[in-house]
């Protein structure tokens, strides 16, 4: 006999039992089933696989005319071209909008340009989404954010670092720099009867607007430093107005047209000499445009107009990709994979009554269900992790490869996303394991998961109106929130909504609610399995 | 009590409307094969999982070495059981079901394949579960139940499916451990099963115990002290001893039946009154006599507890 002469009660063994010693029994069960392993390798190769994938599955370019003959695409004089449509990368490496009229000149050193605006009045593009925008199919009617005032630019290049003020069409005068940053002045619309008066004043690399409803008592609106800006600059009138989508969800291009007077710089009258240009408007330009024109007037005086808009770009118009285009199928994939394997996890022992044999080596039932689920929920963790990790950079490539335009994001927003899609994998995971601690049953456990947790995702995504949205806010679905990269912005009236890439909730707060749904069934698991005989 | 015992004092215990223990109340003591007996459904495998901390009983409760089983830090080191044999994950091995269970346990892999050795599984023990025959599992089963090399050992219907040769081997590895000083419970539902192995025998019906007691003393007195006579002369025989006080009376020709003395007075009275015999035998009940006697009443209620179902 292997074993010892004098049994007795060991000594010091009587207490609550010690967590590690459980945690490492559940790590070896789960490691020993080679099946699961094989699953897990299968959920990380399948989410990597799907998202690239989809990924590949995009390509873009296209003719904006007939091609010229005996021309290649993108050669000089086609119409032709392979790839996305430019879109132009701001100061802090954001995509922008950046197209505009403007009547500008240099201005070397510090100074200030004035002017007043008299009237500023638009039209909407009514042609069909299958034409072209032109300006003889439209109707009258102004921008909420058209913008027209005193531009200062470091260069004409699309996305320099600028500061302007201007009249809007419905939000008053407004300061605004570098593509995000924006302060109200006075309120109102500009017309004849109450025309503004705009100021900005450079000194050094301080940048201050103002604005007046006399052109004798001036206030400050806002200030802007812009680093490193060059000892000569742009500065002159610029008129914009962007697509809007008050009455067609695919967006109407609008234009707007104001009226200059009184333009000094530096005190002196001024404007014959300045130099008229459109900028962003080329063939390649992503914004949609309705034209520009400039006429001068008598009296230091300047009728500008203009299309486009200077601000954040948005995925309505910019038509780009982001990682979490690319990642969601091949991470629901692997998810259903996961809910499989979570849901196993517990239930086979129930199936094969193996539920006892853990009981009666951990009678503290709280501790198998909680190691249980740290385990499932690394497991998946590092599943979704691994998967997104590779998957997105494996997708981008192939994105950049067809041509395609990768919405820019920061290194802390990619690490989000990658990261988050771990914990979306993981915490659906503890929250399956969870509910098959309740249910017992395979069958019953893998279907209530992916009702839960992938369902709500498959009719989130296809439901049109409210409906998306709501189940994004407050189903389990809200943990993909966490994928989003798009940036918003305030100062652009679009439909931020999923059909464009908009997740409704902010990242984090998606996550806790998927959160809270895993903490609820994790709660009724463990107040069911203290309860229940085994 | 410093020593170790299995104490099952007055559990009640109901699953929905149906009884299953009614007022169990027994004692294992360490050193001897305590059988533990009844019909199905008398309530056996769900007074081993109120022992083990499996089913919370309504009333009442069970005690291992003096403390209630989710009060030890190491149960396994304190009581090894086998419950079911079955319950396995097929894909896994052995060796890696057992370290599971050792690592919860806080048990050296060495010590896995120690106890792999001692049920003869050494060879196969990287083989799936789920390949093993129903003996190979009551095997491993029994390997994880000694795991902890434990001073308790409660075992549930452990012969279902053994083959004789290790119905033997069972039975010897049950007894050495008993001799070690070792509290061992053993259920069955065949009393056949324990002869020769039981030292004491708790009989349970309809979730209370019927009979607890040692093995001979349960036979002698389950016994009637009836004595059979051989003769050719029956008549005469059983004057003979109703003339010193015996109940005898003829039941065939050539049989007398004498109850009230013994055998050794009734040969005795017979040569004193020199009434030729051929025999005088003793009657002696068997375990099964006494099992089948104390149960007979029980047995009619099978099925209607609903407990066995439940495995």
């Amino acid at each position: 006999m292997n074993t010892s002469n004098t049994p007795s009660m060991p000594p010091n063994e009587v207490g609550r039992g010690s967590f590690i010693p459980v945690l490492r029994s559940e790590w070896t069960k789960f490691r020993t089933v080679r099946g699961w392993g094989i699953g897990v390798l299968a959920a990380v190769l399948l989410c990597v696989g799907f998202t690239f994938l989809v990924a590949n599955g995009n390509n873009e370019g296209g003719c904006t005319g007939p091609p010229a003959p005996g021309s290649g695409p993108n050669s000089p004089g086609s119409n032709c071209y392979v790839g996305h449509p430019f879109v132009p990368i701001g100061p802090n490496g954001e995509a922008v909008a950046d197209s505009y009229s403007y009547v500008h000149h240099r201005l070397t050193g510090n100074g200030t340009v004035t002017v007043q605006v008299t009237s500023l009045t638009g039209v909407i593009s009514t042609s069909p989404a299958s034409e072209a925008p032109s300006l003889t199919r439209t109707k009258p009617g102004l921008a909420q954010w058209a913008k027209a005032g005193i531009l200062l630019t470091s260069s004409a290049k699309q996305g320099s670092p600028y500061a302007a003020v201007m009249a809007t069409g419905g939000h008053g005068v407004n300061w605004q720099y570098n593509y995000t940053h924006d302060q109200s002045g006075l309120p109102g619309a500009v017309t004849n009867s109450s025309p503004r008066w705009l100021r900005l004043t450079r000194n050094g690399n301080t940048l201050v607007g103002y604005d007046s409803t006399n052109g004798t008592t001036w206030l400050e609106i806002g200030t802007a430093r812009l680093a490193g800006l060059p000892a000569t600059v742009n500065i002159g009138l610029f008129v914009t107005s962007p697509v809007t989508f008050q009455s067609t969800s695919g967006g109407a291009p609008t234009a707007a047209t104001a009226t200059f007077d009184h333009i000094t710089m530096n005190g002196r009258a001024t404007v014959a000499d300045w130099k008229s240009t459109s900028v962003g408007s080329g063939p390649r330009d992503y914004y949609p445009t309705l034209g520009a024109s400039t006429t001068r007037r008598p009296d230091n005086g300047v009728v500008l107009s203009g299309s486009g808009d200077i601000s954040l770009a948005v995925n309505p118009l910019a038509g780009g990709d982001d990682a979490s285009s690319i990642v969601w199928f091949g991470l629901l994939v692997a998810l259903i994979m996961i809910i499989v394997i979570a849901t196993m996890f517990i239930t086979v022992e129930y199936r094969r009554g193996l539920i006892r044999t853990t009981f009666t080596a951990t009678h503290r039932r709280g501790f198998v269900l909680s190691t249980k689920a740290i385990i499932i929920g690394v497991v998946a963790f590092v599943v979704g992790t691994l998967g997104s990790a590779a998957g997105v950079a494996l997708g981008e490539h192939a994105l950049k490869n067809n041509g395609n335009f990768i919405f820019p994001a920061n290194t802390f927003t990619v690490t989000r996303v990658i990261f988050g899609s771990g914990a979306l994998v993981g915490v659906s995971a503890v929250a399956v394991l969870a509910i098959a601690t309740i249910l017992r049953k395979s069958a019953s456990a893998v279907t209530a998961g992916i009702v839960v947790f992938v369902l709500p995702y498959v009719i989130g995504s296809i439901a049109t109106g409210g409906v998306g949205t709501w189940l994004f806010r407050l189903t389990p679905a809200a943990g993909f929130d966490v994928l989003g990269t798009l940036p918003r912005s305030t100062l652009v009236n679009f439909p931020q909504t999923m059909a464009n890439g908009y997740y409704p909730l902010a990242p984090w707060a998606g996550l806790a609610v998927l959160c809270a749904y895993a903490a609820l069934a994790l709660a009724m698991a463990f107040f069911v399995l203290r309860r229940r005989d085994a | 009590m410093n020593d170790t015992t299995i104490e099952v004092e007055s559990v009640h215990k109901h699953f929905g409307t149906a009884l299953a223990l009614d007022g169990m109340n027994f004692t294992v003591l360490p050193g001897r094969v305590t059988g533990f007996v009844g019909p199905n459904g008398a309530g056996k495998s769900t007074t081993i999982r109120v022992i083990l901390g499996l089913d919370a009983p309504d009333s009442g409760r069970a005690l291992v070495g003096g403390q209630p089983y989710r009060h030890l830090r190491h149960p396994l080191r304190h009581v090894g059981a086998l419950v079911d044999a079955a319950a396995l994950q097929p894909s896994r091995s052995a060796r890696n079901h057992l370290l599971w269970i050792a690592r919860s346990q806080g048990l050296s892999t060495r010590r896995v394949d120690d106890v792999l050795e001692l049920v003869g599984l050494r060879d196969v023990a990287r083989r799936k579960a789920g390949g093993y025959s129903l003996g190979m599992r009551q095997r491993l089963g029994i390997a994880a139940a000694l795991l902890g090399d434990p001073p308790a050992i409660i075992m549930d219907e452990p012969f279902n499916g053994m083959d004789p040769e290790g119905i033997i081997w069972m039975r010897q590895l049950l007894r050495s451990m008993a001799t070690e000083g070792r509290v061992i419970l053993v259920s069955s539902h065949l009393m056949s099963e324990l002869q020769d192995m039981a030292d004491h025998v708790v009989v349970v019906g309809r979730g209370r115990v019927l009979a607890n007691d040692g093995v001979d003393e349960l036979i002698t007195r389950a016994s009637k002290d009836e004595v059979v006579v051989r003769t050719d002369t029956p008549s005469e025989g059983v004057s003979a001893l109703q003339h010193v006080g015996a109940v005898a009376r003829v039941l065939d020709p050539n049989t007398i039946s004498v109850s009230g003395i013994e055998a050794q007075r009734v040969v005795e009275v017979l040569s004193q009154a020199h009434v030729p015999f051929g025999e005088v035998i003793a009657q002696r009940a068997s375990l099964e006599d006494v099992y089948l006697q104390l149960t007979s009443g029980e047995v009619e209620f099978r099925g209607t507890m609903g407990n066995e179902a439940r495995q």
